[in-house]
């Protein structure tokens, strides 16, 4: 299977610039040069690439909405990984700093940018102090700085660490925060290509989707457009958690069936149990049946069996989870992380999390189903930003797929009021 | 009275040089207070607040957003035990309460001696390896109540 990303990721001291070059590392960077930035668009675009944070927007088509001729432009780069389930970019962060290094810096020369920060969410210091020794490393190779590699490009790099707040891996609310502000989202448009960070055109991408950008260069946007499915191109990877027997980042193709992932390579269930449900994108996409588990996973299949690919956070859960401790457990996180700026999701979530808990302690009522029902409908795309609608995931798929979760705790309550 | 040291103050000047707009230093200069002091005075935030031309009040306003910077003192350790969804399903529950039993501080909180700090905590982006903690900059992974007696009782 083809390795785009983790080909080389155990190689022992690929941190290191030296042993990075060795096996191919920066080669990308005398090609790209050679090349106009648009032409790298361009390549960006046919090669099918599509952000990896979440949303899985066409990274080439958002940076040719960059606003024309305003300068100076910046490159943010989104380490902010926070969605439950997802340590697929700490894994490259980690590895191989950098790769990071090198695709934003071709990024930066198709983008004509010369200032990039790499925002790293706060509990991530030991791989953003990695990346400051990376980032010198390369500024005394002369892959940063002034003129490089005789190409024009000026670039510099930098860290920047946030502190704890998981609205900031939104890409409006991160930048407000790398601006010294609270990490609240801003209001769009104008979108961040028009009016991004300190209000110029600002490119943001995620870790996983700027890692790619060199492989494309080296090895053409056609080879990258022949792997995966008609509109889902490449490869992902994919965080495999929860009740299986090798839990891990996994890269495969897009397109290949989630069963693959769940029984070969991450090797099945654990203690043979029976596959219940898994969460194919991070707690904000829907709970999915088992039955699904032959769904390809790509982002147009995933969309149609009624979830999204999302971050490629896969959790899986087998039989002995009762689906609303999981929707539950989800809820909490959702109301300890909304930002509390609009009222759908300030109040929503923490209405939801108090019902779930009274399903949840045996106090719960048919009617209280309908309230929950009710209030997913009231949140669902009337949030200021997609915090809201990916509270509701949790709460509304496991209502609709797996109510007879609920039922028992129901009927739990009705038993407890009969012996009483 | 809180006062920034000579090593504070080259520090400041490479981390504020890094941004075009001085405001964008905020973030870095309360993680480089709380990561020394283990937590941020009201007289840190006038500091920070002076270095940076904006009001004590804003900086404060823009700390409390944030879950990592504390405005009352911390253990030498700060524990994040990561609760959700991946953890929750490896046992989590039970391992977080075991460490608070372990350490005195059942549900969270700082230990009599100041050594630790538990706190629950949200996902850690170490699914893959749950159930987890982070203790200071370190991430344990993959742990059982004797891995967690190993880990804390090392520590100094």
């Amino acid at each position: 299977m083809t390795q785009i990303l983790f080909k080389n990721i155990d190689m022992k001291g690929l941190t290191s610039i030296d042993v990075y070059e060795k096996q191919g590392g920066y080669q990308s960077l005398k090609k790209a040069f050679a090349k106009k930035p648009e032409e790298i668009v361009e390549m960006v675009k046919a090669s099918g690439l599509r952000g990896r944070g979440g949303a899985g927007f066409p990274a080439g088509l958002k940076w040719s909405f960059l606003a024309k001729d305003v300068f100076p432009r910046y490159l943010a780069c989104n380490a902010d990984e926070s969605e439950p389930g997802t340590c697929k970019d700490r894994e490259l962060l980690e590895k191989t700093p950098h790769l990071l290094i090198e695709g934003i810096i071709v990024t930066c020369f198709a983008c004509r940018i010369e200032t990039g920060y790499i925002y790293y969410r706060g509990e991530f210091q030991h791989a953003s102090d990695l990346m400051d020794k990376a980032i010198e490393e390369a500024h005394k190779k002369g892959y940063l700085g002034k003129n490089i590699m005789g190409s024009g490009l000026d670039l510099d790099l930098y860290t920047h660490l946030g502190a704890g707040a998981y609205i900031c891996g939104e890409e409006s609310a991160l930048l407000n925060s790398l601006e010294g502000r609270r990490g609240e989202p801003r209001l769009k448009p104008p979108f961040p290509a028009v009016e991004g960070l300190y209000g110029k055109p600002t490119v943001i991408n995620n870790v996983e989707t700027l890692c790619v950008v060199p492989w494309i260069i080296n090895e053409g946007a056609e080879k990258h457009a022949a792997l995966g499915t008609e509109k889902s191109k490449g490869t992902k990877l994919v965080s495999v958690s929860g009740h299986v027997k090798k839990p891990g980042n996994y890269e495969i193709v897009l397109g290949t069936p989630t069963s693959e992932l769940i029984f070969n390579l991450a090797g099945g269930i654990r203690g043979d149990n029976k596959l219940k449900a898994f969460i194919p994108g991070g707690s904000s996409a829907n709970i999915l049946t088992a039955d699904k588990v032959d769904v390809p996973y790509d982002y147009e299949a995933i969309a149609e069996a009624g979830s999204m690919l999302g971050s490629g956070a896969l959790i899986v859960m087998d039989h002995t989870v009762n689906i609303v401790e999981a929707a539950l457990r989800m809820t909490y996180f959702y109301m300890h992380e909304s930002c509390g700026k609009c009222t759908p999701c300030r109040e929503g979530t923490r209405w939801m999390y108090q019902i779930l808990s009274d399903i949840q302690d045996g106090k719960g009522s048919n009617k209280q189903i309908e309230k929950l029902e009710d209030i997913c409908d009231n949140m669902s795309f009337k949030c200021f930003c997609a915090l809201g609608d990916a509270a509701v995931a949790p709460v509304a798929s496991s209502i609709m797929h797996f109510r007879s979760d609920y039922d028992e705790l129901l009927k739990k309550m009705e038993g407890d009021t009969v012996t009483a | 009275m809180f006062t920034f040291t000579q090593e504070d103050e080259n520090k400041i000047e490479k981390i504020v040089e890094k941004y075009p707009v001085k405001l964008s230093a905020l973030l870095p200069l309360l993680t480089l207070v709380q990561r020394r002091e283990g937590y941020i005075s009201p007289e840190a935030m006038q500091a920070i607040g002076k270095k940076l031309d904006v009001s004590p009040g804003y900086v404060q306003s823009v700390m409390s957003f944030y879950t990592m910077y504390h405005t009352e003192p911390t253990g030498k350790y700060i524990i994040l035990f990561c609760h959700n969804i991946s953890c929750q399903l490896n046992g989590a529950d039970d391992l977080f309460a075991y460490t608070g039993q372990k350490l005195g501080v059942i549900g969270g909180g700082t230990t009599k001696d100041s050594k630790f700090t538990l706190h629950k905590e949200e996902c850690l982006a170490a699914c893959c390896g749950a159930p987890m903690m982070r203790v200071n900059d370190t991430f344990h992974e993959n742990l059982t109540k004797e891995k967690i007696d190993q880990i804390l009782d090392s520590l100094p």
